[in-house]
Order: structure tokens, then sequence, then C-alpha cells
């Protein structure tokens, strides 16, 4: 309990920096802030001293921090200057659908990935493994939007066995409840509606963003369930159990597996960033209409209170998964508690 | 420190991934500096009665225009060719920028310890709290977008890898006797710092420049994509491929032949990588 | 007799069973539901060509001027009073957000164009106030004097005789919008509301728009006129051209609106889809901004003529689906004047103009490339590239910008840009649609003159075309005005374009528009 509150209190100072970041990067564009904020319909002199108002441009630097940071804290992170919605109801709407690809991708690398490591490990220098890991650092050099790219001319177009972008079959008009299509269109209500047909329309949608994004995390598990194991089977004390006896497939999967796992959890945990990275890319390829397609769209329009405000969430989330991570890890590893 | 680096060397022969790393990044560096001589056109230049032409060894194609022509009727092959230089360039620079700074802060930190690391490693910490391509992305928002910025942006985000390898190095060396000794030479603290310490770093520093290498590369790439890197009519090899995009049915080898070679030289930076780690962590070679 | 039970059942089954869904592949997010606000074909269609009615309408397919929301109408002799009757029973659409208690009638027309017209009205400065077709044309001045002798009747007084008045009626900015609606907004202070959850009287109602993904319709049940069998329509927001063309294929889409032209050859080979061209009314252009400097020097803009080469744009971004122009109207529309000789690509010529604008070493320059595929431009970046080379040519170093679509817009209209690549698709078929939204001096001021050229001669001469009642004297003065354009040359004009439209085979009843939007109440999904 103590630990998880020390990691807790250490967020704060990081988040801090980050809050910082976000304040200063208004006002480290060349221009008028106040111009940069409201864009192009800043011509409006009302409105212009309406902004600076609001944003308390008028007040010292450290007060407009101050201000800042209460308003963060409140939970008002300003509005977008294209829509005009509130940051926070932007990135709701979105966030959904960037967790429903990040997950997918991520249990597509999991299960794909710990067992070839574990696989590679146990057959270690045969052509399987040597196979395995440089097949593994060409799936690490990736560079994830081409390879959307290229997934997309050979299972779209020229196959035609998956849909070309989207999240779902725009025909379906999916009520949000948990904003994951997937569940979501398993309730009664769609499923007595429109059948199983908008379940496989969002699976079918998934395969192939899912497949690029996870790439990366897969070559990533599959490399470090190989290493891991290998520390492990070379252990003494798996050396033991085999002298005593014990089959081979229970050593390895009971004892060399468990003991191996701390480090693969971790490394999975320690990917949350870069499945938001991946995101991004992925997003923008495949039109998935999450927080990465979001930011990007941001940037060309400029829409500097959404940029700033989204950079502000998606690090505190990783933020906070960092954390998680090491309480995990600390529950997980004896070692670390005494 | 030649005697290192015959060693390493040595090492890395017995690795077969490292050394076909080897062999295609000193290709690809031929390639790039001698760019205007190999390319057998100009890269910018228009040949509006050749537009999207496929590849020569294909149907329909001509064999002034080896790998085909863009949509605007530019040599396919010596974009590429170009593009290298680009690719390379921002690679080394990005490493350059990020390894001096990065070392800097990370030799400071290690060394005096107390509020200065503490310091430093918040401000790691607050980039690494940042998936990289975002990271990338708002510095060049506000920068605006090219490829200037785009390489700020980029060493910026790698700078903490240096920073926290460098730390936890000094650290173990600080408590050295050399380091002692020297100063009770009465050696300054730079002279420990940079003279002294910073030489028996250069292991953990040499993997990083690798892997850096390639990172740098990709992400200046996944910056290109996004329209927020090189611009036009520089033959950036991610600019290429956003390019490309409109023609990934009409015209796929646009888009296949930009990808493979980002591809290409991240993967030999990574296979170099790796074949450096294997050579100079004596821990991991025990186990191999 | 279970046979015919089944046989019966068999032939029942299609009508009944499921929802006729329709799925538009737009190429971008509209900037306003409301037609008022909006010039480009994107906004257009997601609004007025489906959700609303104007007075008069376009025949499907044409520029013909046929009854839409006013049955009959008289013009008086000295041809400056117009008395419209108005249809009776037309419904407004019922949606979740609004019910409408009474029929349309003369106040909501009076509210659609006093909402533009007097900057006192109460609703003129919501979203804005910016009536870029309204202001550009100079709607306001003419039309004196808005009259409701009846619910059923409505007077209207033009200041002076306007030839393309009617034409201009029937056009998106003067859809009819729902006063009772308004007033119901201004009740519980949501006025800007009226411009993002709109209420018409058109063939589809609105539903929901998620920015960038998708905007849903569904039928209006009450419509007045006649419509196709669509009960679902949906627009999937697809910008990039080629992911149009594709979704077309796996059948994501029934209909793609202009699929990027390197698709077509292939499209057309393949037997479950069919593809519509014609000649668009429309120009491709690149606009000089006269307000900045150099490009206040007529000779620095004659070179710039001079540089560009068209033949290669032609070739590389409208891959030959288009004729060079020479004149900012196309062929097709009356009064082209072929007499007009354009400036010829010539390197040399070029240089020598800058050099006797005293540049001969050229200058550095910003140019802004469209954001968003049309038929006039379908890859402004790409032609931005090829501009960008051809202008390096004679010393000119071009610098590439772009923003996303709105703010494009937005900022154009401010006259921020140095050089900008527009284009227009004509609205009525009358050249004063396009010499006047692109060319006057009171399009400067609405935003619509990206060249912000403000020609005395050439304005009178289009001004007086536009106040002329006879073909033969407006032919005239128009063909004048263009060879006063071409003499100082505010815009390079680059190409009228074929337009595209793609669709599957199962989809009946769609009219080509000569006028670029798509016209969708008539679909038919078999």
């Amino acid at each position: 309990m103590k630990y998880i509150l020390k990691k807790l209190l250490d967020m704060i100072p990081t988040m801090l920096g980050i809050s910082l970041v976000c304040f200063f990067m208004i006002r480290m564009i060349p221009g008028d802030p106040v111009l940069n904020l409201i864009g192009e319909r800043g011509a409006d002199p009302a409105r212009y001293l309406e902004m600076k108002k609001s944003l308390g441009l008028d007040l010292p630097i450290t007060e407009q921090y101050w201000v800042y940071l209460k308003k963060t804290l409140q939970g008002d992170l300003g509005n977008s200057i294209i829509s005009n919605n509130t940051v926070w109801s932007e990135f709701i709407e979105r966030f959904p659908a960037t967790v429903e690809l990040g997950m997918v991708g991520l249990f597509f690398a999991i299960i794909i990935g710990i067992p070839l490591g574990i696989f590679a490990a146990i057959k270690r220098n045969s052509f399987f493994d040597y196979f395995l890991m440089s097949s593994s650092l060409i799936g690490y050099s990736m560079p994830i939007f081409w390879w959307g790219l290229i997934l997309i001319l050979v299972f779209s177009v020229k196959l035609g066995l998956t849909p070309v972008s989207g999240r779902i079959d725009f025909i379906y008009d999916i009520p949000t409840f948990t904003g994951l299509y997937i569940i979501d269109t398993l309730r009664p209500a769609v499923v007595s509606a429109e059948g199983f047909a908008p379940f496989w329309s969002s699976l079918k949608h998934l395969i192939l963003p899912s497949l690029a994004l996870g790439t990366i995390p897969l070559a990533v598990i599959a490399r470090m369930t190989r290493s891991s194991m290998l520390e492990v089977l070379n252990e003494d004390y798996m050396r033991t159990a085999r002298a005593k006896g014990m089959s081979r497939k229970r050593v390895i999967f009971i004892h060399a597996l468990r003991n191996a796992l701390v480090p693969i959890i971790t490394t999975i945990a320690l990917l949350f960033g870069s499945i938001i990275t991946g995101a991004i890319l992925t997003e923008t390829i495949f039109s998935w209409p999450g927080i990465g397609k979001w930011i990007v769209a941001s940037i060309t329009a400029r829409d500097y209170p959404v940029i700033q405000g989204g950079v502000l969430i998606i690090s505190f989330i990783i933020v906070l998964t960092n954390v998680l991570v090491d309480v995990i890890y600390y529950f997980l590893n004896p070692k670390m508690r005494n | 420190m030649r005697v290192f680096l015959k060693e390493l060397f040595f090492e890395l022969k017995k690795n077969k991934g490292s050394m076909i790393g080897i062999i295609i990044i000193i290709l690809a560096t031929v390639i790039a500096l001698f760019a205007p001589l190999i390319a057998p056109h100009d890269p910018t230049h228009i040949y509006s009665d050749y537009l999207r032409l496929p590849p020569s060894f294909t149907a329909g194609g001509n064999p002034q225009f080896f790998f085909g022509t863009d949509d605007l009727g530019r040599d396919l092959l010596s974009r590429l060719i170009y593009g290298s230089q680009i690719s390379l360039a921002v690679g080394f620079a990005v490493v350059v920028i990020s390894l001096v700074i990065g070392t800097f802060m990370g030799v400071i930190a290690g060394y005096y310890g107390g509020f200065i690391d503490k310091t430093i490693m918040r401000i790691t910490d607050l980039i690494m709290s940042l998936p990289s391509i975002l990271f990338a992305i708002v510095i060049v928002a506000v920068l605006g977008p090219g490829i200037t910025n785009a390489i700020v942006a980029v060493s910026i985000v790698a700078i903490p890898n240096f920073v926290r390898i460098i730390r936890a190095q000094v650290m173990v060396e600080k408590s050295r006797q050399y380091v002692s000794a020297a100063k009770l030479f009465g050696a300054g603290n730079f002279r420990i710092m940079f003279i002294e310490i910073l030489p028996n770093c250069m292991a953990p520093l040499i993997v990083q420049a690798s892997l850096g290498f390639s990172d740098g590369i990709l992400n200046c790439a996944a910056l290109g994509f996004l329209g927020l890197g090189a611009q036009a009519p520089m033959s950036e090899w991610g600019t290429m491929l956003s390019d490309a995009r409109s023609y990934i049915e009409s015209s796929p080898w646009m888009v296949t032949l930009p990808g493979l070679c980002i591809l290409i030289v991240v993967l030999s930076f990574n296979l170099l990588g790796d074949g450096l780690r294997d050579a100079l962590d004596p821990r991991l070679k025990k186990q191999n | 007799m279970k046979t015919i039970l089944f046989l019966a059942l068999v032939a029942l089954t299609p009508q009944m069973s499921f929802a006729k869904n329709f799925v538009y592949c737009s190429e971008g997010s509209p900037s306003s539901f409301n037609p008022q606000l909006v010039t480009d074909g994107t906004s257009i269609t997601a609004s007025s060509a489906n959700i609303y009615n104007r007075l008069v309408e376009f025949e499907a397919g044409s520029t013909k001027i046929v009854p839409g929301l006013a049955t009959s109408w008289e013009i008086s002799k000295d041809k400056k009073t117009y008395t419209f009757t108005l249809r009776k029973g037309v419904k407004f659409h019922t949606t979740k957000y609004f019910t409408p208690t009474r029929d349309f009638n003369a106040d909501d027309v009076i509210f659609s164009f006093d909402r533009q017209r007097l900057s006192t009205h109460p609703y003129h400065n919501v979203s804005g106030g910016k009536y870029e077709y309204f202001d550009g044309m100079e709607m306001g001045a003419l039309m004196k004097e808005i009259k409701a002798l009846d619910p059923y009747k409505i007077q209207i007084t033009l200041a002076q005789p306007d030839a393309p008045f009617l034409a201009n009626m029937a056009m998106s900015f003067m859809s009819i919008l729902s006063k009772e609606y308004a007033d119901k907004l201004t009740a519980s202070n949501k006025k800007a509301d009226m411009d993002n959850f709109p209420i018409g009287t058109g063939a589809y109602q609105f539903i929901s728009y998620q920015k960038d993904s998708v905007i849903r319709y569904e039928e209006h049940k009450g419509y007045w006129g006649k419509k196709g069998n669509v009960d679902k329509l949906i627009f999937a927001i697809t910008p990039d051209a080629n992911v149009r063309t594709q979704k077309l294929k796996t059948g994501e889409c029934q209909f793609a609106t202009d699929p990027s032209p390197a698709d077509i050859p292939d499209m057309q080979k393949n037997p479950k889809l069919a593809v519509l061209s014609n000649a668009g009314l429309n120009i491709g252009f690149l606009a000089m901004n006269v307000t900045k400097k150099p490009f206040d020097n007529i000779l620095v803009r004659q070179a710039i003529s001079h540089a560009l080469n068209k033949k290669t744009y032609i070739a590389a971004i409208y891959m030959n689906n288009a004729t060079p122009a020479k004149n900012l109207i196309p062929p097709t529309i009356w009064s082209y004047n072929n007499a007009v000789v354009d400036y010829d690509y010539n390197i040399e010529k070029a240089k020598e103009l800058l050099k006797k604008a005293g540049m001969p070493n050229g200058f550095e320059t910003e140019m802004w490339t469209l954001p968003v595929a049309r038929p006039y431009n379908p890859n402004g970046k790409k032609m931005g590239e090829l501009m960008q080379a051809d202008l390096a040519k004679i010393g000119i170093k071009v610098k590439l910008l772009s923003y996303d679509w709105p703010t494009y817009l937005e900022k154009s209209k401010l006259g921020q840009h140095s050089l900008i690549q527009f284009g227009w698709t004509g609205d009525n078929g009358d050249p004063d649609n396009f010499f006047n939204v692109l060319l006057s001096c009171a399009s400067v001021k609405a935003g619509s003159n990206y060249a912000r050229w403000c020609n005395d001669k050439f304005n009178k001469l289009i001004m007086d075309a536009k106040t002329a009642t006879d073909i033969k004297t407006r032919t005239k003065l128009y063909e004048q005005a263009q060879v006063v354009a071409h003499g100082e040359a505010p815009v390079v004009n680059i190409a009228h374009s074929k337009t595209f439209k793609a669709m599957a085979k199962n989809i009946k009843g769609y009219k080509l528009d000569p006028l670029g939007q798509d016209y969708l109440t008539n679909i038919v999904v078999e």
C-alpha cells in the first residue's frame, strides 16, 4: 500500500512538468498566442478580447500558469477551435476506438508472440530459432505506416478479403455503450435488431489495423520471451528439477514459464507507449477514428487547444500505466518486496 | 582505443547478422555519398511524357527508368538514391545531436548526483512519458513542418536513452579506483568526467548510437509520412511513400519501393546494434 | 395452395425485407450544415442539395429552372418585381431535436433571406455572419424589398433589373430554413444549433454527424416531392480519392464522388460498377494576391502566367481528363471569348518580364496548395510541386503550404495568402456566377475573390452585363471583360476538367449535375 502511494506521489512532479510543457507550447509558437488559439476567427475583435480574458493573458505569466493548472484540474481543457466542442468530449468520443484497436493488437501480439518465444527458446540454435529471431528483427524494424499500406494492398485491394478502412460498415449505427464495437455489437438490443452481422463487420474491420499495430509488439514480445526463458532454463533449480525426474514439458511450462513471466509482463506493460505511437500511424492509414487520427488532424488544422489537451491526457494515461507496471512488478516479484 | 576497436571487430565478425548489417550500411553510405554519380537522372527533373511508368523489368517499363517513374514523371531510382542521402544524414544528425547532449547530461547527472541528477532525470522522465512520435509531432507542430525541425524533434526524443545509459555507467565507474586516483592528483571535475570516466562508458554508448540511428531514420520517415517532415521537392522516403498512397492500386511500385528502402536501412542498423550488444555485453556473451 | 402461398411469400419478401441503405463516399467534412454559409461543393452536397429546397430549383441534370417551394412566379414588365406563389402543405423535418407545428409559409422565406440581407437581423451574426455568396453577388443591395402579400405569396422588388436573378434563386445559398425552428432556438438560447443541426424541407433529414467520419440522414417521410427508395442515407467521409474507389469496389459504399482519375480506366472495366462523366462546368486556377508584393506588379503576374506549363499539369494531375483554360469560364458557357490568346509557356519571355519588373533574380514566395481533391484540381499538392519546379526555372522560389479544408477557406477569405490554388464549379450556368463571384470588387470583401483584384474597368463591364437583360448585350460585355482579365492576369487559369462519379451497378436514378453537386433525392437502390 505504501509502495503504491509513493508511486502515485511520484507521478505528481512528472505531470506538473508535462503540464508546463503543454502550457508553454502555445506560447512558444511564433506570434500572438490568442491568434494562434482562435486562428482565423481572430478577426472578430469581440471574440479576441473574450479569448484573451478567458485565457487570462493579461495576468503575469506565473499567475497564468496557475489559472491554467486550476482549470485543468477541474477538467476544463478548453474547446476545439474547429468544432467548438470541449476537448474532453472529443477525447471521450474517440478514446474507445483506440482502446479497442490497441487491445486487439496487443492481444494478437501476446497470443502469437509468447508461444513463438517459448518455442524458439526450447529449440535454441535450431533453424526455427534463427528464422524466428531474424523475422522478429525485421518486424521490429518495420516502418508500420508502410506495412499497413502493404497489408491493404494485398488483403483488401488484391484479394478483397478485408475492408479498406473504418471501424464498421457505415450502414450500422451502433448505439454507444462501452464504445468498443466488438462488445457493443453483441448487446442483446443490437443482436435482436441486426443479428451478428455488425459484430462480424467490426471484427473484419479490426483485422488489418490490429495486425499492423501488433507487429512491433509481437516482435518485442517474442524476443523477450525467448531471452527470459533462456535465462530461466539455465538456472540451477531448473537443472535440479530435471534431475529430480520431472518431465521436460512440466519443467518448461510450470516452472520456467512462471519465472519467466515477470519480465515478459513488464515488457508488455511497457509496450503501451509504443502502442499509442503505433496507433497514431495506424489510425492515419486505416482512417480509424481514434485519438491518434484526432491528434494528427488537429495538427494539420492547427487546432492548438486540442493538441494541448490531447497531449496532456495521453501522457497522463502513459504515466499512469507506468505506475501500474511498477506496482504489478512489485507484487509479482517477491525479491523486490524484501 | 585501437585495441578496443580491434577486439570489437573481431567479436562482430563472428556474428553473421551484424556483418550483413555492416555491409548494407557501407553500401548505403557509398550510394548516398556518390548519389550524383550513381543516379541516372536528376531526382527533381520532371519527364512529363513518362508518368507513372512501371519498373523497366516489368511489362510496360522503359529501360531508361529502372524502377519506373512517379506520378510527376520523376525517375524513381534516382529519387530513392537521393533519398538515402537524406535518410542517412538525418540518422547521423539525430545520433550526433542526441548523443552529445544526452552524454553530457548523463555524465553530469551520474557524476554529481543529488539535485542535479534529480532534475535531469525528471526531464528525461518527462520526455519518456510521451510516445516518441507524439512528442516529435508536438514539437513539429510548434516549430512548423520541415526536415530541420523534424531532426530537432526526433533528436530531443532520443536524448533520454543516452542520458539513462551513460548515467548508469558513470555511477558504476565513479567508485572505481582510477577515479579516486585522479582526484588525488588534483584533476578537476570536468577532466575526471570527460577524460577519465567517459572513455570507459564507450561500450553501451556505441550500442545505443547504432540503435539511435535506426530510431532516428524511422521516426523521421514517419514524420515525413504524416506530412510533417521533409517538404517537396525533396525526395525523402517517408514523404515519397505518403505521396504515393493515392496510386497504391494503379502503381503499387511507388508505394513498395520507398518503404522497402526504409525497412532495409533500419534493419541493417538494428542488426549491427544487436551484434554490438552481444559483442560488448559480457553477461550476454557468456550465455550464448 | 401451399405453393401459391410460398410463391406469394417469396414475391413479397424483397419489399418487406430490409431498409434501403445508401452509402455515399464523400470527399470531406462539411464546414457547416447551413447552405447560406458555405460555398464549397462538399458542404453544399451535405446540406442544400439533399436536405433543403429553394423557391425555384434546377431540373435534375440541367440548369433549367423549375418550380420548387414556389409553384409559379410572375415577373413584372420592368423586370424589377418578382411575385412567387408558394407551395402549400410542405412539411419541415421532424427530428429528435425539433417537431414542427406548422407547414412551410412566407415567414420562412423572409427569415431565410433576411438573415443574410439585414445586418440587424438577430441571426445575422450567428456563426460568424459571413455570407460569401449572398454578399459576393450583392444580393442584399439587389433585393430592395421582400414582402409577404399573404402567407403563400412573396413579392421581391429589385433595385435594378438583374438577368441572372431567377437562376440565383435556385442556388444553394437561397435555401429555405425554418423560422419556427429559429424562434425555438432563440428561446432556448441555442442559436448556433441552427447551422449544426439543420431542419429543412428536403427529401432527407439529418440524424447525426461525426467530424471526419460519418454523416447520417434518413428519409423525410413527409417530403412534398417525388423521391427514390432510400431510407437511410449515409455519408462516409473519405478524403482519399483512391480509398473511395477501393471502398466502392469492396462494397463499403455504393457511390464514390470524384474518384481518382488514375483509377478511372480500371473502374470502367469493372462489370459491377458504372462510371459517369461529363465536361465539368469548372475552372481550376492559381490566384495571385494583388494586394501583396510583388504580385501588385502586372509584369510579375504575366511572367508567372508564361512560366506555368499547363500541358504537364493536365497530363500528370488530371490524367488528361481536362482541357487547358485561357478564360475564367469554361467554353460550354455562353459568352466564352475564344478570341483570347492564352499566355504561351515561354520561360524566356517570363524571365524577361521579371527583369522588366526589376526582379531579374526572381524572389521567394509561398504557395498554398489545395488540401482536398476537387474535379478542378484532383491533387493540389502535386500540382504545387509541378508549379514549384516551373517557377524555379525563372528564379521564383516557392514554399508549399497547406491547411485543412475549413482553415484553408477561412484563411484565404481573409487574404492571408500570396499564391493560392483555387477553383470554381459553376452554380447556375450563368457567366455572372464566375466573374462576379471570383473577380468582382464586391467579392474581395466577401472573400471569394482570391486574387483580391478590384479593377474598375472590369468591374463596370460585369456589372453592366448583370443588369442588361438582353443576352446579346450581355455576351458582348462579358467578352470584353475576359479581354481585360486576360491582360491584367490576376489569376492563371489552369484547366477545365471532366468530372467523374462512380457507383455500383444497382444504383439507379442518379443524374449527373452539370454544376457538380450530388443530388441524391431520386436514388433508387435495386
